[in-house]
């Protein structure tokens, strides 16, 4: 019998919201959850359903939202949505870059001065030039984003620039060149988040899937530390239910159930995601 | 009651004189130091020094944990990388600089204290009562998030630091939490002053932070004769921070320089 370790959520510090579900603007060849034009797997949520959740959540004394998709800015309700979650706790929203109108800017912008909770906007980047970054999300995408990061910053949101870290250059090296390349396109003050690439979603045709060994398979509990994945401290909702994770909305076996309350039991780590998790220790959220 | 705490000394002997003498002139009824002693200042055994010989009583922060064990970095709880690589530079200059006798002292000091002031239960810790390197950010905590915890842990009033931000939030039950700032470096403001917290318990919970100046100079010169990294002198100099703010949330990011 195939064992593998269960990892226990010890509380509800974080929600994600998969607010847009699969819809995005851009169908990017590494996407985890497979979102794009005319993806509807997962349906928005109603700004309705999401208040619903937060309230749930807060009612578990969860600490802060993360809200994603698909592309969050294509949801109509997302300004208002967000300015319903402010109020009561900090938010995040990750982004393309893309989207970013000059109206929403200065939406955001108000959004964030009105609140004494945090709103932080997180803009996917996966290449540091236009070849690099469009050859994952497709032609003149580069450009729009680093618009999008450039009047970002000139509002005063500093974003925070997630970047995939595929090589194996060391990290400080990486953050460094990133810096660079962001200062050359004129972004002074740019944070930086690295992800490494998951083995889920369009990301299997386009390299593979996870192979038998990238498993926590037989992993021995005296081995196994409960307090280095991220699904210790989150869940994920979508039209569809509560998810385990943000990476695992779309995948077999990632939902536990309808309610929040029902999902408090432990997650069995049997996905090649969980196995990349362990290993670089990594975790969505902005930390 | 009048209590005051403050945290995260960082070596900064000076800064820690000058707090002393406001603590001698305030009237606090009882004063506690919330950790973290070494990292980042010169001379880490002048500040645990002058702290032991106060009686002032103290927790056990990450670093002193760290020092204390030799666990072999600070685990402050930093992910970037670049604030990871300063925060080697401090651990290992405070590790080599602190004598053994002061860092078997910091392993038997406690994590957390609770105590009962004006018919409430106060808990002390260093980041929060979970655990030592969480960052309680003022702007990234929701009431509902301090409401759970602090029942979660049996407080009606909770004092941490670790973030080097000061601020209070009363929540709607009637609980308080009290970020008491950090001494040892300033509070990112563009002000050379450091911060501490004083807390009234009676008829209710007052709190005020009190910006203490010292010789800056003098440390800053003193960091610079130990080599210490040009980053944290400025940092002193100009009172803005210029390492380990990576995981500043916005809002707090913005308010500083960098």
């Amino acid at each position: 019998m195939e064992r593998f370790p269960a990892q226990p959520l010890h509380h509800l510090d974080v929600l994600w919201i998969q607010v847009a579900g699969t819809l995005c603007n851009l169908s990017c060849t590494h996407c985890f959850v497979t979102c794009g034009p005319g993806e509807r797997r997962h349906p928005m949520m109603s700004r309705g359903e999401v208040r619903a959740r937060v309230a749930e959540a807060l009612g578990m004394g969860v600490r802060e939202f993360y809200f994603t998709g698909g592309e969050p800015f294509l949801h109509p309700d997302l300004i208002e949505i967000l300015e319903d979650t402010l109020a009561s706790a900090p938010a995040t929203v990750l982004t393309n870059g893309t989207l970013l109108t000059a109206s929403r800017i200065e939406s955001l912008r108000r959004l964030s001065d009105e609140s004494r909770s945090s709103l932080e906007i997180r803009v996917s980047l996966d290449g540091l030039d236009a070849a690099a970054h469009d050859a994952f999300r497709g032609a003149g995408a580069f450009a729009r984003t680093i618009e999008g990061l450039r009047d970002l910053e000139a509002s005063g949101l500093l974003p925070i620039v997630t970047v995939t870290h595929t090589g194996d250059d060391d990290p400080l090296v990486f953050r460094e060149r990133c810096l660079h390349a962001l200062g050359a396109l004129g972004l002074s003050r740019p944070r930086i988040k690295t992800l490494p690439m998951f083995r889920l979603g369009r990301e299997t045709t386009r390299t593979r899937g996870y192979a038998e060994i990238e498993s926590l398979r037989d992993l021995p509990e005296s081995a196994f530390d409960p307090h280095r994945l991220q699904c210790g401290s989150c869940r994920a909702v979508s039209a569809k239910g509560v998810h385990v994770c943000p990476l695992l909305v779309d995948e077999p076996g990632g939902r536990m159930g309808e309610r929040l309350d029902q999902t408090l039991t432990p997650f069995k780590l049997s996905h090649g995601a969980c196995f990349t998790c362990y290993v670089t220790g990594m975790t969505c959220g902005n930390g | 009651m009048r209590l005051a705490a403050f945290g995260g000394i960082y070596s900064n002997h000076l800064a820690l004189a000058a707090v002393l003498e406001d603590l001698r002139q305030g009237g606090s009824d009882l004063a506690w130091c919330l950790g973290d002693l070494g990292g980042f200042g010169p001379h880490p055994d002048r500040a645990v020094a002058a702290l032991r010989s106060s009686g002032i009583p103290t927790l056990r922060g990450n670093m002193d944990d760290s020092v204390g064990h030799a666990r072999g970095d600070c685990d402050c709880g930093y992910t970037d990388p670049r604030d990871n690589a300063f925060a080697q530079r401090s651990y290992d200059y405070t590790l080599a600089h602190t004598s053994p006798e002061h860092r078997a002292w910091m392993r038997d000091l406690p994590e957390c204290h609770r105590l009962e002031a004006g018919g409430r239960r106060v808990l002390l810790c260093h980041g929060s009562p979970r655990r030592v390197n969480e960052f309680l950010w003022e702007s990234a905590c929701s009431d509902a998030f301090l409401e759970w915890m602090c029942a979660e842990h049996g407080a009606d009033l909770l004092l941490c630091s670790h973030t080097g931000l000061h601020w209070h939030r009363a929540l709607p039950s009637g609980r308080h939490v009290v970020n008491v700032g950090t001494i040892g470096r300033p509070a990112n403001d563009g002000r050379t002053e450091v911060w501490y917290a004083r807390v009234e318990l009676e008829d209710g919970v007052r709190v005020d932070f009190r910006s203490v100046a010292y010789d800056h100079e003098s440390l800053a010169r003193e960091m610079e004769s130990e080599a210490l990294p040009p980053e944290f002198v400025e940092t002193i100099r100009t009172g803005w921070w210029t390492t380990c703010l990576e995981n500043l949330p916005a809002k707090e990011r913005r308010a500083g320089r960098f």
